[in-house]
């Protein structure tokens, strides 16, 4: 069967770099960074996790049809993301009831 | 199932061995493998999407809340636990890349290390857990926090963090019950250059639940740290 056999070294450079790029997300969360910090250790997570599928789940020698696959399951995430998002930035949907103790009228309007 | 007997394919294929009759070669037979193994690991992406976007949204309601958590998140075991799963997605990819050269021996000892690997993980997070047991920070009624103020919102964050962190120890401890497969097929000679298709799944089940790991740790350990 011709599936294609990547070289170890390749292996050990993507190891290093998620071994580089989890010592620096560590390292952050000890500096004040701010905003920043959430952008930097999100983005590190995404190339660790883009370079894992990519070389060690060898997306980049799969077929079209599984790269699409992989495509397609980005494209659902973010709609379910985008989507819940724009509903709870958009509506008052941290409203919550008073407890039954305090509250003054039965079946007033809120 | 017996992995070393021949079974002629009825579509008259070249490849016969460990080709089941309804593929016409083993790449055919190897690529639905393949299609089928993404397709449920998109289900599974989705499944975890739903528990990173309710962390999201809550994260993005109760910022101070969800941030006064970090007194009680250990990031240097969050970090080694990171290591440890990166250091274990070498070692499958080394065991799958063995299984393609037909170097059994090999095979076997990646596998073994993944295995180990993955033990390690899972006691450090067990002891992760015991640490918020004894600080009762299992949401419910015995959930207690210095802060009464966002005692309400903080259980949120910490019913996240079991939630997540405990359906991918369960990913975990059924990666590892496949990987005791593998190694005992593999201890049997099932696997080589022409048949390495179970290793190569398995692989990937094993490779994704370490992707979540690498969303977890920033989002539940980092992000919040003062």
């Amino acid at each position: 069967m011709t599936v294609p056999i990547d070289s170890v070294r390749s292996y050990l450079i993507v190891f290093a770099t998620l071994v580089g790029l989890t010592v620096a997300t560590v390292g952050a969360a000890y500096l004040n960074l701010g905003f920043w910090r959430s952008i930097f250790v999100i983005t590190a997570a995404a190339v660790n996790a883009a370079m894992i599928a990519w070389v060690f789940m060898g997306v980049r020698h799969s077929s079209t049809l599984v790269k699409l696959f992989v495509a397609g399951c980005l494209v659902w995430l973010s709609i379910m993301l985008i989507v819940t998002f724009t509903d709870y930035t958009t509506r008052h949907w941290d409203y919550r009831p008073a407890p039954w103790s305090q509250s003054k009228a039965v079946g007033g309007s809120h | 199932m017996a992995d070393t007997i021949i079974v002629p394919s009825p579509h008259g294929s070249a490849d016969t061995t460990h080709v089941r009759h309804h593929f016409a070669t083993a790449a055919q037979q190897y690529d639905a493998a393949s299609l089928g193994m993404w397709t449920f690991l998109i289900t599974e992406v989705l499944f975890f999407g739903g528990l990173f976007t309710s962390y999201a949204i809550y994260r993005s309601l109760y910022p101070d809340a969800f941030a006064s958590t970090s007194a009680y998140m250990n990031v240097v075991l969050g970090g080694i636990n990171t290591i440890l799963l990166a250091t274990s997605t070498l070692t499958m990819a080394l065991a799958v890349r063995s299984a393609q050269l037909s170097k059994t021996r090999s095979l076997i000892n990646y596998l073994s290390i993944t295995f180990l690997l993955g033990a390690v993980f899972l006691l450090i997070k067990a002891y992760e857990y015991y640490s918020k047991w004894s600080e009762h920070l299992i949401p419910g009624t015995g959930f207690q926090y210095a802060n009464s103020q966002l005692e309400h919102h903080v259980q949120i964050f910490f019913f996240l963090y079991f939630a997540m962190t405990g359906m991918h120890a369960l990913h975990m401890i059924v990666g590892m019950g496949l990987l005791v497969m593998l190694l005992v097929k593999a201890a049997r000679g099932a696997f080589n250059a022409e048949y390495f298709t179970p290793v190569r799944m398995i692989g990937l089940y094993w490779e994704f639940v370490d992707i979540i790991w690498i969303f977890l740790f920033p989002l539940l350990y980092v992000i919040g740290a003062r």
